[in-house]
């Protein structure tokens, strides 16, 4: 009895309970958007409902088909009159590529540069003076007008503010006498101040006609997209070629420095752009935010002086620039007179994150570079939440902007000469538009400026983006070897060596680089390998077409030989599988390496055996294909011709420019040590080693790599890759590359 | 509902000190009320039962039933457009905020049906198919706000898809009558077909003040960069045919042109291309009564049909046909911006874009040097050679890319309008902004794909040295001994010992070696393997020495080239005992080796350099539930951060020095054999255990090992750097 009760109480219990839930979850909501609705329809009709309704009736398209493919614009202006039509329309401030510049003269000799030969008497800058010879040193500089696509002035543009002592006077009837001008088409202007006290305009002074401007401190407003070039404003002390490195030495974790936001500098009291540095104090704490302006600028500068002055001047001297600046997290770049500053360039060499407080300001070759990867780009307006923005901003993130300004400084900004190649690159860009540089190549290592679009278009053509592209290089390589006598017996190395090149099992393709002056000899004579060999016979026969980039050459490896080398194909097999770690870098057997010479004040080179090295043989050495194009095309006429003339150095010279575009040394993996006495001993190639002539001229080469590079690009390792068991106790039959070890 | 499961199962446990008739009673209430809870969890959760209750009590409203707003023909109009506009200028920034999801906040007014004073309609179409999709896609998402003083961006739901079905004045006056437009001020228009006859401006002709333009024909003149938006014209044909994903590679075709209104200047162009180089280029027109004759059946069915194409009297199938092209070109017509790119697209056929003066869609964010092939159009006749210079490889990339764009950007209203926001976000919080792997990366490269975090190419200092970890738990004789041989390394900075027994004190002061560098002992909370990657603040330096308290066979030479090596690879391992995974065929998994073999794709954290980065990655960002299973198994730990390492990086791990008889667990194991093979079994458990957490093997294999420059050597000894190497 008393069991059914409570059966019946606890049933009837949990149907109530059940229900109850039904119908509060369920039925509720409904119930309420029932209501929403009747609560619509009676006030307003059609009222705030939380969500974008759900329409039942069938809407029209919004483009009825075909409608886009107008037939009346068949009859109207041919697509040729309208382009004619916009480049009468669109000057002046409204200049593009496609209006005001001249594709044509571009079309048959490539991307060349004039720059007007310099005039006595006219006075130029040391700045402009610097850019003026960066370009003319470059690759793409002609002296002939007639082949030119783009012109540079002779006149000193740089300082447009009347008050400095700086200021070219006349200009305008200067350009107006220049004999190509033709209202400034292709023509690039470079400036760095423009405007004075008190508005500071973005005006030259000067009528620019269709001219391009490179220019610093541009507004976005006057910024003519895609034509002209945004450059930082550097000081008359930049180098020319080479510049210092970043400072960033190591990247501790956690990131943060003492400081997390520091600034340093002027402030103004009335006019233009002076509002943002007079707040500043409102966000400084003398803690870790440490923003730090002082009033003493000028002669009257206590006229205006306000009430803060006296403060912060104090503190203002009581801090070291440089001592902040490398001790801190993010640095503030406020905007100054002009939109730019040389806060900037020094945040960005110092590794302290540029937080940009200059609303308008065009970035620096913001065309090409993600500044979001390297800087914070805050807003004048929101001043008040820059700490906190900061604070927030995760450490990854941190350790990432930080490493980011080092790339960014080195591969674009540290010495004038950089900073002028990456403008002309940039136009080069627009004028080949197809064969332009992809944004990954611009802003990941090792930079635009190492990485031509003419070469390939395509990513995976390159040595760098393996990892970003989760690809990796082609498993085989091309065998190039450096013929330089004829072929008169069958015992000679060079077909020893062709013979064991072929047997390993990652060769494509033999190619014999015929350099000799005897004719090539008949194709019999070279042995049967079952791989394809091709003969090449150098048309200059000089030492640089060893490393011509030769459209044979189909993989991506290249194994450089001289006639000479003795390699096991053991050997080549080993080497190839650390180049493939190791895509970027020169992988090769035996090493030299070079020394700062105190008492002479010059780089010494050494071939004796030393605990470290800088340099592998290219007689013996695995690259990336890529690097042949980069010697051909990238190196300047001077160095090549040096090394044809002396016949030597070739090897140096390709290491110096892999050293420059990776930063770091070569591999340098094991050999047989007969292999060193054979290259110094063998009949061929005696005299090249034995000469004494032939180390000094190698000394000399360095010096003058070193002194074109601008810097030393080799890089001291101190190991040497060998195979895993190599030289261990254990039986050499299990060991892959036994043959590494018999002597 | 699991949850409800696993409290229901646990009843019965409570269970046996009542009586048996309660029992009964509490089974029953408990089945029940778990019935009540399936049934209601059932129909909360249920895809199918959400949607279908949507359509029960979501009304079915009719856009007729939108209030009517008249328009005053003296009703105040927007001045044009500004073209001096920037974000810093006419953006009113301050209604976004700071906020800590960094995500805008974006209004829809309601619909209204504009009329002016006679009640005819401002626009001829109304509100658009299209334009409610993308208002829908928007008012779902997680940018929506429906409350009008948070938001940071309005969007009028006036229609403003196709200039061509606007009254121009109306409309900008009815803009101009919104409640909070205030000069346009963070309005967002969206517009695909901009400009009329004759002259087809490339941004829309509404006067529309200060307000953002989403546009789709943007010519650089026209285009405000960092303020409005280049978007892609939607082509209807992306909701109704489904172009399955074809493989990248060589088609049919080389060149195809699909466009039907291209202008005869072009066309004549064109038709001398496919002369000179024959049949691999094909050019498509409409079909029209002429060709209908030549061609067979059912032909002239689909005469006017938008899906057919033809050529020479041969009937194709559009889009599909786009499908068997390499490259399809996509000309300018009136307009700059064409719908047809969208299908080339979606066909994974590569655009050849030949429209001067046009920004490409959502150019600010996507490289579309990757998927297209922009080409000026004075260059048209040497179009076929500039395609054909592109290599294989690229080509194929670029249809993959084409096809990836398509997908995430162009194939809905609903990704065009969420990607525009998306950018617009970007610009508001730069700071949080999507990278441009993010952006441009399609999903099976993300996956591939590494991005070191210690990318920068630097060769540290020598001078800061390392720290040395040891990790101990109460082999203080052994810990003592390597404490005196690591102190002879002469870039040791500090020692710190991480004591990990809590049952037990280390040693007084007084008792500890004698070293010339810092040593620091810090006590753990508990007994954990992973305590030793802890990224301690009293490591200062970048380098870590990891080493167990029984390694005391290193030499000071053999540890000071493995730190110059870590120097040289500061983002990777440098150890000494190497270990190999292998793939055991025969189980059909990976298998752990530690035999002598050729290879080596991890090595032992008993004793090995790394950067300190890396111990807070393993702390911090170790996936899954690895560093719960290394600490429950206490092992494995070395696997676990060689995995994370190389799955960062993409690099395999350094060796370096010969072999040596090493005192570590499996080492010391040989002796015993069964213990030697659970232990190994235990590590090919781990391995298997930490691919699948990872979701791919991430270790790489290599062949080498570093040594010395002169190591064995035929050279004196003295003038070695590292002359003590290898020696057993």
């Amino acid at each position: 009895m008393q069991a059914k009760k409570r059966y019946l109480i606890l049933f009837s219990a949990c149907t109530c309970v059940v229900l109850l839930f039904y119908f509060g979850v369920v039925q509720l909501p409904a119930s309420r958007r029932n209501q929403n609705r009747r609560d619509d329809r009676s006030r307003s009709g059609y009222h705030a409902s939380p969500h974008w309704p759900h329409f039942s009736d069938p809407l029209q398209p919004f483009i009825p088909w075909d409608q886009s493919e107008t037939e009346d614009y068949n009859v109207h202006m041919s697509p040729r009159q309208k382009r004619d039509a916009n480049s009468g329309v669109y000057r002046g401030k409204r200049c593009r590529m496609d209006s005001c510049f001249d594709f044509s003269l571009c079309k048959k000799n490539g991307f060349k540069v004039y720059v007007y030969p310099q005039q006595k008497g006219e006075k130029i800058s040391e700045s402009y003076q610097n850019i003026l010879s960066s370009i003319e040193s470059s690759r793409f500089y002609t002296s002939d007008p007639g082949q030119a696509c783009l012109f540079v002035l002779n006149l000193d543009t740089l300082d447009r503010d009347q008050l400095s002592p700086q200021y070219v006077h006349n200009l305008k009837s200067k350009i107006q006498n220049l004999h190509f001008w033709n209202n400034g088409r292709n023509h690039l202007i470079f400036n760095l101040y423009s405007g004075t006290w008190p508005d500071y305009t973005e005006d030259l002074g000067f009528d620019i006609g269709e001219a391009m401007l490179a220019k610093a401190s541009i507004s976005t407003e006057n910024f003519r997209p895609n034509f002209d070039v945004s450059i930082p404003l550097f000081s008359k002390d930049h180098p020319r070629t080479g510049g210092d490195r970043g400072y960033l030495k190591y990247n501790n974790i956690p990131p943060f420095r003492k400081y997390v936001l520091v600034f340093k500098g002027k402030r103004y009291l009335t006019g233009i752009g002076s509002d943002t540095r007079n707040a500043l104090y409102h966000v400084h704490n003398s803690e870790d935010v440490v923003l730090l302006t002082t009033c003493k600028h000028g002669k009257d500068w206590q006229k205006h002086k306000d009430a803060r002055c006296d403060k912060d001047n104090a503190e203002y001297d009581k801090y070291d620039y440089k001592e902040m600046l490398h001790n801190s997290t993010f640095c503030m770049v406020p905007r100054g007179r002009r939109l730019g500053s040389f806060r900037f360039l020094e945040a960005l060499q110092a590794a302290c994150v540029p937080v940009m407080l200059s609303n308008g300001w065009e970035l620096p070759f913001s065309e090409v570079i993600a500044w979001n990867t390297a800087a914070v780009i805050g807003d004048e307006r929101l001043l008040l939440q820059i700490p906190s923005t900061v604070r927030s901003i995760h450490q990854d993130k941190i350790l990432s902007l930080r490493q980011q300004t080092q790339f960014l400084w080195e591969a674009y900004f540290s010495s004038v000469e950089k900073i002028v190649l990456t403008t002309l690159e940039i136009i080069q860009d627009r004028v080949l538009q197809h064969a332009s540089r992809s944004s990954l190549m611009w802003n990941s290592l090792p930079g635009g400026l190492f990485t031509l679009p003419q070469y390939s278009s395509n990513l995976g053509d390159f040595p760098f983006f393996y990892s970003s592209l989760g690809s990796r290089p082609l498993p085989k390589f091309t065998a190039v070897i450096h013929a330089v006598t004829p072929l008169v017996s069958q015992s000679q190395p060079i077909l020893k060596l062709l013979v064991a090149v072929a047997k390993s099992q990652h060769c494509a393709q033999i190619i014999v680089l015929w350099n000799c002056d005897k004719p090539l000899p008949a194709k019999h004579r070279w042995p049967a390998t079952g791989l394809p060999v091709i003969v090449i016979e150098g048309e200059s026969k000089v030492m640089s077409s060893r490393f011509l980039p030769y459209d044979s050459i189909v993989t991506d490896a290249v194994l450089s030989l001289d006639e000479d080398t003795v390699l096991s194909t053991t050997e080549v097999d080993f080497a190839f599988t650390v180049w493939q770690s190791f895509p970027e870098r020169i992988v090769g057997y035996p090493a030299r390496s070079h020394f700062w010479d105190q008492n002479k004040e010059r780089w010494g080179y050494t071939s004796k055996w030393t605990n470290d090295f800088s340099m592998v043989l290219s007689g013996a050495a695995f690259y990336h294909r890529y690097y042949n194009y980069l010697y051909t095309s990238y190196l300047p006429t001077s160095l090549k011709s040096m090394v044809d003339q002396l016949s030597n150095c070739e090897d140096i010279l390709m290491n110096f420019l892999v050293s420059a575009v990776t930063r770091m040394p070569p591999i340098k993996v094991t050999q047989k040590k007969q292999y060193k006495e054979t290259m110094m001993g063998q009949t061929s190639r005696a005299s090249r080693w034995a000469d004494p002539d032939h180390f000094a001229q190698r000394q000399t080469c360095m010096n003058k790599f070193a002194s074109w590079f601008g810097s030393m690009p080799l890089v001291h390792s101190q190991m040497r890759l060998d195979p895993v068991l190599f030289k261990d106790q254990v039986s050499i039959l299990r060991k892959k590359y036994r043959d590494i070890e018999r002597l | 509902m699991c949850a409800a499961v696993k409290y229901g199962s646990r009843g019965p446990a409570l269970i046996p000190r009542m009586k048996t008739k309660h029992r009964v009673y509490y089974i029953t209430l408990f089945s029940v009320v778990l019935l009540g809870l399936i049934a209601t969890g059932m129909f909360q959760f249920w895809p199918h039962s959400i949607e279908s209750s949507a359509d029960w009590t979501l009304e079915r409203r009719s856009v007729h039933d939108a209030p009517l707003a008249r328009l005053a023909p003296t009703s105040p109009l927007p001045e044009r457009g500004d073209l001096s506009c920037r974000m810093h200028t006419c953006f009113d920034v301050y209604r976004c905020g700071y906020n800590p999801k960094n995500r805008i906040k974006v209004y829809i007014y309601p619909l209204q049906r504009f009329v002016d004073e006679e009640g005819v309609a401002i626009s001829s179409t109304g509100l658009s198919r299209e334009y409610n999709e993308l208002l829908s896609a928007v008012s779902d998402s997680d940018f929506y706000t429906d409350d009008v003083t948070r938001a940071c961006l309005f969007l009028p739901s006036i229609d403003v898809l196709n200039q061509n079905s606007l009254r121009i004045r109306e409309t900008a006056q009815a803009l101009a009558s919104l409640p909070r437009w205030d000069r346009g001020m963070n309005h967002l228009l969206f517009n695909m077909l901009p400009g009329g006859p004759p002259d087809y401006n490339t941004a829309l002709d509404v006067p529309r003040d200060r307000a953002l333009l989403a546009g789709g024909g943007f010519s650089t003149w026209t285009y405000r960069q960092g303020y409005d938006v280049s978007i892609p014209v939607y082509s209807p044909l992306s909701a109704e045919v489904d172009l399955p994903e074809r493989q990248p590679g060589p088609r049919r075709f080389f060149i195809l042109s699909s466009q039907t209104a291209l202008h005869r200047e072009y066309r004549v162009e064109l038709e001398r291309l496919k002369e000179e180089n024959g049949e691999t280029i094909l050019l498509l027109d409409k079909c029209s009564n002429l060709s209908q004759g030549h061609t067979h059946t059912h032909a002239h069915t689909h005469a006017h049909s938008p899906r057919k194409r033809c050529a020479k009297g041969q009937v194709y199938d559009y889009p599909q046909i786009l499908q068997e092209s390499s490259f399809c070109v996509v000309l300018r017509g009136a307009r700059l911006g064409q719908a047809v790119l969208s299908d080339v697209l979606q066909a994974g056929c590569v655009p050849v874009i030949m429209a001067d003066s046009y920004i490409l869609p959502f150019s600010e964010v996507l490289d579309w040097k990757r998927a297209s092939v922009v080409i000026p159009e004075e260059k048209l006749p040497e179009m076929y050679t500039i395609l054909k210079n592109i290599p294989h490889r690229q080509v194929e990339e670029m249809q993959r890319q084409a096809r990836w764009f398509w997908e995430a950007y162009f194939s809905s209203m609903k990704a065009i309008g969420l990607t525009t926001l998306q950018i617009i976000n970007d610009r508001i919080y730069p700071y949080a902004a999507r990278t441009y792997e993010q952006w441009n990366n399609p999903p099976a490269v993300k996956w591939s794909s590494v991005s070191n975090p210690l990318f920068l190419p630097l060769i540290p200092p020598r001078s800061p040295g390392f720290t040395a970890v040891i990790l101990t738990y109460d082999r203080i004789e052994s810990l003592f001994r390597v404490i005196t041989e690591i102190s002879k390394v002469p870039s040791l900075a500090k020692l710190l010992i991480v004591w990990n027994n809590q049952n037990k004190s280390p040693p007084e002061e007084s008792l500890w070696p004698k070293v010339a560098v810092p040593l620091k002992v810090v006590r753990t909370k508990e007994n954990k393997l992973s305590n030793r990657f802890f990224p301690f603040d009293e490591i200062e330096t970048e380098a870590v020495l990891a080493i167990d308290d029984d390694i005391i066979m290193l030499t000071s030479d053999e540890l000071q080239f493995g730190y110059e090596v870590w120097r040289e690879f500061p983002d990777r391992l440098v150890g000494y005992p190497g270990r190999l995974h292998l793939w055991d065929h025969e189980l059909g998994k990976w298998k752990y080796e530690s035999e002598w073999t050729n290879e080596v794709s991890m090595v032992l954290t008993g004793a090995a350099f790394y950067h300190k980065y890396f111990n807070y990655l393993y702390t911090y960002k170790m996936p899954g539930d690895i560093k719960n299973w290394v600490d429950a198994h206490m092992n494995c730990e070395d696997i676990a951060m060689n995995f994370l390492v190389a799955n960062i990086t993409g690099k395999a791990p350094i060796k370096v020095t010969p072999r040596k008889k090493f005192k570590c667990p499996e080492c010391t194991a040989i002796d015993g054999l069964s213990l030697d093979q659970t232990h190994m079994v235990e590590r090919s458990e781990c391995i298997n255990k930490f691919a699948s957490v990872f979701g791919t093997m991430p270790l790489k294999v290599v062949e080498h090992r570093a040594d010395p420059v002169l190591y064995k050597d035929d050279f004196p000894e003295k003038l070695k750097s590292f002359p003590n190497i290898g020696s057993l």
